[in-house]
């Protein structure tokens, strides 16, 4: 493989992993900052994603588009958490899972009785549809797009999370809740804040996404596994954590679907390689997960020491 | 165990005597797959209640155990030896069979996943189950997505199990033998230091147990037991496919055993039960408020799990016990 | 607590009452099985089968062969273990006569030794698996699409004819993708530049794509169904690939619902089928027009199968005459069946599996905005699978 095809590769792995990290980073909030497993987390992708396909049919403009599935989807988010979720904090993981479980076949069938069984349409724009040439190859710049987005994410959560007071709230909120409640803040409302968040960045993760896969029913459950898997590889509740581990799970699925088949072919012989090399890809990021629980069972960069 | 109790186990065992005298070959292929899941889900009981770990890859035991079968039987039909061994489609090698291969993978596993905890441990089981199912995806000797369509059971000796009737009292004899040894097990000595470790995990070390080994052997048996129901599975459905070993297995069985109760004893059977009759009668009874409707089940199944998960305590064996030990 | 037990009696016996055997009058009626993808995933085929069914049957005023028709619809939800459950209970407790409408191969196979264990004819509208054409072919299983290769087979010759001289090959890691690489090249022989196994369901081609371009193979083909193909064909396009590097595929890559689904993006690629809406006879006008005014969509291949379907198994009744209940006179009056279809003419190999022509057709925008596919020529005459020799019912 040359240095440019290298570089290329190395480009689409760093992609991939700011791709996942917007998928991981609600998740990661939620599951951190509430102690709850949110399965329904791939559901607000979806929604997202369904969302801006339907608003870009009504606006005909990627941003306004975009903004009104994040709200809407927001305000799902927050009707969820009112409704269903708020009684399950503290109660063991277990229940989470059946409820949240519960909420997957929901929205599932929910979306399937709005828009049909069929995967639905959902482009770039006009604007975001060109390629810039990159490392000696046209580059998409929607793929651009999708790296700005989820760097400008990144960066947003950590001033967040970090610098405000919202974000003061959050953390103690999750250090000791009772404490905070004491203090005089609304913890209930603060959690269903969090919630709205976790969902709205599950939603632009969809919104951005769409263009670039299929927008179809349980699209949610095809992110949701890689998202666990960046957050536990990272650091559960660790925003930092969430950015490192979706970047290498992004590098490490890449470059072992990218080179793992040539890289067998030098001592197997070729139809055995590409077999084996594709095998071993589609179990990288486990093997990978196993790896790094195994010597850092709470992640590389954990939220709290 | 009160006398109540008592009554209502004689009735539910009545029933389940009397489901193949009804003569009505689609009931009783029903509750045999009900029976089989019951098993397995309460294999899964045996380290999510007893020991607190969730374990987000059961369906990899389970998916052995159907392998077992169904590598047996091509290797049979096509007249070909396995590892240099003569293929064998008696029941009883297959369980055993199923159990050393599951035993094995547990205690490989076990012995990286039992040093996590939480979400770690429930992350990792699932790692592994995953490694497991994209391997028999590309495993193109066994037909990868495909599986294994078996032409015929396997072989129970002086047991007919090709006889829809044989093979239930056979499934059920298998769930009744466990659930005793598994009532027996709760109350030992055993189950009492797994269930303290789940508790108190440090304050069991300090009374001098070994209580990662004892959480190792609850894994050991579990992935035994869940291999069982696998081997059981493969003969009801005379099929074997890696969708066995998918996420989406592992998380039916624990939605199954949350659904009925956690840690109790039949709790996971309810569970099993009322999820798979949920999966079978739903779509009929919502065909009969709206043609059509049935297509759009689980848009009511879902809400359902939802209203259990916050309002039953303790599955749906709390509704019907009531709370409180 | 005694309510919760009279409601478990109570639930217990309505589930007993209801699962009473219904009598199975089969002089009288034709019982269908219909056991099809209705939720989840890939549901978009098994509803595109299961329409097509239903207007070929509407079509034929809901008698085949002029005999009463009643079809048990049912949902396999893409498991294997469900779709053996049902079959059996379709066969038990609904008394079918035949079952039809499965999408997927591996599922197929599962229910293959239930069905003819049960002496219940299976006709596949879509799934072709090569075991079933060839080693184990067998009297209760007809196929009226094609055989899972042909598709790829049509696009390799077509391929080869217009003088590619490499190409790079792409497909998912599974049995499909790899009889879908076979197949294409049984009849292509050029250069291969690579050929890409990708992990089932991966959705992110990226990487693929950069190493498919530093390769600068002079045309593409794959064979991504479902989410996968409208990742893949959307990202090609993204990365400018399409105007540089010809795309080709079979029908699956480019049917109705993923060009719905992906747009523009499609535009000038080639696929191999063995129907088109656009083919020119009767029969398809009216069925492309019909589909379209009653469900308010364009009909994919699949839905076509769905209605051919119908067709066949309504020819195959008036073939039998009045002892078509009678299973070997049904099959062999199945087995001779000549019609003309949505595809034109049609009719059975020895191994149940159809002999019929194949085009290539091509990605188009029509005037109004509708993308959809148009006919650049027919590629094969007549064609038979490949495996048809392996199979012993000669």
């Amino acid at each position: 493989m040359d240095l440019l095809l290298l570089l290329q590769q190395t480009l689409n792995g760093l992609q991939l992993g700011v791709m996942l990290f917007l998928m991981a980073a609600g998740l990661t909030l939620i599951f951190g900052i509430m102690d709850l497993i949110n399965l329904a987390h791939g559901s607000f992708y979806m929604l997202g994603a369904y969302l801006t396909a339907w608003t870009m049919g009504l606006v005909d403009a990627f941003l306004p588009a975009i903004a009104l599935a994040l709200l809407i989807t927001a305000a799902v988010g927050f009707l969820v958490e009112v409704t269903a979720l708020r009684r399950l904090y503290g109660r063991d993981h277990l229940y989470q899972v059946l409820a949240t479980f519960g909420l997957i076949l929901f929205f599932n069938e929910g979306l399937k009785l709005l828009f049909g069984p069929q995967p639905i349409f959902l482009q770039p724009p006009a604007w975001l549809s060109g390629q810039v040439p990159l490392f000696g190859a046209p580059y998409p710049v929607i793929r651009l797009a999708i790296i700005a987005v989820g760097l400008a994410s990144a960066l947003l959560l950590w001033w967040l999370i970090g610098h405000t007071r919202l974000g003061m709230l959050i953390r103690a909120g999750a250090d000791d809740r009772e404490m905070v409640q004491a203090l005089g803040v609304d913890i209930a409302r603060l959690f269903g804040l969090i919630f709205a968040l976790g969902a709205a960045l599950a939603a632009l993760a969809g919104a951005m996404a769409g263009p670039v896969l299929a927008v179809r029913i349980g699209m949610g459950e095809d992110i949701l596994i890689l998202a666990f898997v960046v957050i536990v590889i990272g650091g559960i509740g660790s925003i930092r954590g969430a950015f490192l581990g979706a970047l290498l799970v992004g590098l490490v699925d890449t470059y072992g679907r990218a080179m793992l088949p040539d890289l067998l072919a030098m001592f197997l012989e070729r139809t055995v390689a590409d077999a084996a090399g594709a095998s071993i890809a589609s179990m990288a990021i486990y093997i990978l997960m196993a790896l790094v629980l195994a010597f850092r069972p709470r992640g590389l960069l954990p939220a709290r020491s | 165990m009160g006398w109540r109790w008592r009554i209502l186990l004689a009735l539910a065992l009545l029933s389940a005597l009397l489901i193949p005298w009804t003569g009505d070959d689609y009931l009783v292929k029903l509750a045999t797959r009900i029976l089989i899941f019951a098993l397995a889900a309460s294999a899964l009981d045996l380290v999510l209640g007893l020991g607190g770990l969730v374990s987000f890859g059961h369906a990899a035991f389970l998916g052995l155990g159907a392998y077992v079968v169904g590598i047996m039987f091509l290797h049979d039909f096509e007249g070909t030896g396995f590892l240099g061994l003569a293929p064998s489609q008696d029941i009883f090698v297959q369980f055993l069979l199923a159990a050393l291969v599951a035993g094995g993978f547990a205690l490989a596993t076990g012995a990286v996943c039992l040093r996590t905890r939480g979400v770690a441990f429930i992350m990792i089981t699932l790692a592994f189950a995953q490694m497991l199912f994209f391997f028999f995806v590309s495993l193109r000797r066994y037909n990868g997505e495909d599986g294994i369509a078996l032409w015929n059971r396997s072989r129970g000796g002086w047991l007919e199990l090709e006889d829809q009737r044989t093979f239930y009292y056979f499934v059920l004899a298998c769930l009744v033998l466990f659930l005793v040894f598994a009532a027996r097990l709760y109350h030992s000595r055993f189950g009492r230091v797994v269930r303290g470790s789940k508790d108190n995990d440090r304050r069991m070390r300090a009374l001098g147990f070994p209580t990662y080994r004892y959480r190792l052997t609850a894994y050991l048996l579990s992935a035994v037991v869940t291999s069982i129901a696998g081997v059981l599975l493969a003969n009801a459905t005379y099929f074997v496919g890696p969708a066995y070993l998918s996420w989406h297995m592992s998380g039916q069985l624990i939605v199954m055993v949350v659904l009925g109760g956690i840690g109790t004893l039949f709790g996971p059977v309810l569970g099993a039960a009322l999820f798979i009759l949920l999966e079978e009668f739903l779509p009929d009874v919502l065909d009969l408020f709206a043609a059509g409707a049935g297509e759009y089940w689980m848009l009511l199944l879902g809400p359902l799990l939802v209203i259990v998960a916050l309002f039953a305590r303790r599955g749906l064996l709390g509704v019907l016990v009531g709370t409180g030990r | 607590m005694r309510n919760a037990l009279s409601a478990i009696v109570a639930a217990a016996a309505v589930a007993i009452g209801s699962a009473a055997p219904t009598p199975a009058t089969a002089q009288q009626e034709l019982r269908i099985g219909l056991l099809t993808t209705l939720s989840g995933p890939g549901s978009g085929l098994g509803t595109d089968i299961r329409d097509g069914f239903r207007l070929g049957l509407e079509h034929l005023g809901g008698r085949l062969g002029g005999v009463p028709t009643v079809v048990i619809e049912a949902d396999d939800a893409r498991k294997p273990d469900v779709a053996v459950q049902k079959t059996d209970e379709m066969i038990s407790r609904d008394g079918i006569f035949l079952m039809t409408g499965q999408v997927w191969s591996n599922l197929t196979l599962a229910m293959m030794p239930t069905l003819a264990r049960n002496r219940v004819f299976f006709i596949s509208p879509n799934a072709g698996p090569s075991a079933l054409a060839g080693k184990q072919c067998n009297p209760w299983f007809f196929n009226t699409a094609w055989q899972n290769d042909n598709n790829h087979e049509a696009t390799g010759a077509f391929v080869q004819k217009q003088g590619y001289k490499s190409v790079y090959l792409l497909a998912p890691n599974y049995p499909a993708g790899h009889d879908a690489i076979a197949g294409f090249k049984r009849y292509y022989e050029g250069e291969i530049k690579g050929e890409v196994y990708t992990p089932l369901g991966q959705l992110d081609y990226a990487a693929e794509i950069a190493n498919l371009r530093a390769a600068a193979p002079e045309a593409v083909f794959f064979f991504y169904p479902g989410g996968m193909g409208i990742s893949f064909i959307k990202q090609y396009a993204q990365a400018g690939l399409i105007e540089e590097i010809p795309l080709f595929g079979p029908a699956f890559s480019f049917s109705q619902d993923i060009l719905r689904a992906v747009g523009e993006a499609a535009v000038g690629a080639y696929n191999g089928a063995q129907w088109s809406p656009d083919l020119d006879n009767e029969l398809n006008k009216k069925f492309v027009a019909a589909f379209r005014e009653t469900y308010g969509r364009l009909p994919s291949l699949y839905a076509a199968q769905g209605y051919d379907t119908a067709l066949v198994i309504d020819a195959a009744v008036r073939n039998a005459g009045a002892d078509w209940s009678d299973k070997a006179t049904f099959r062999k009056a199945l087995e001779s069946v000549v019609l003309e279809t949505t595809r034109g003419a049609f009719r059975f190999n020895v191994n149940h599996f159809p002999i019929q022509d194949f085009y290539v057709r091509r990605v188009v925008k029509l005037d109004d905005g509708t993308i959809t596919n148009r006919v650049v020529e027919k590629i094969f005459e007549d064609h038979a699978d490949a495996y048809v020799g392996e199979c012993r019912m000669r």
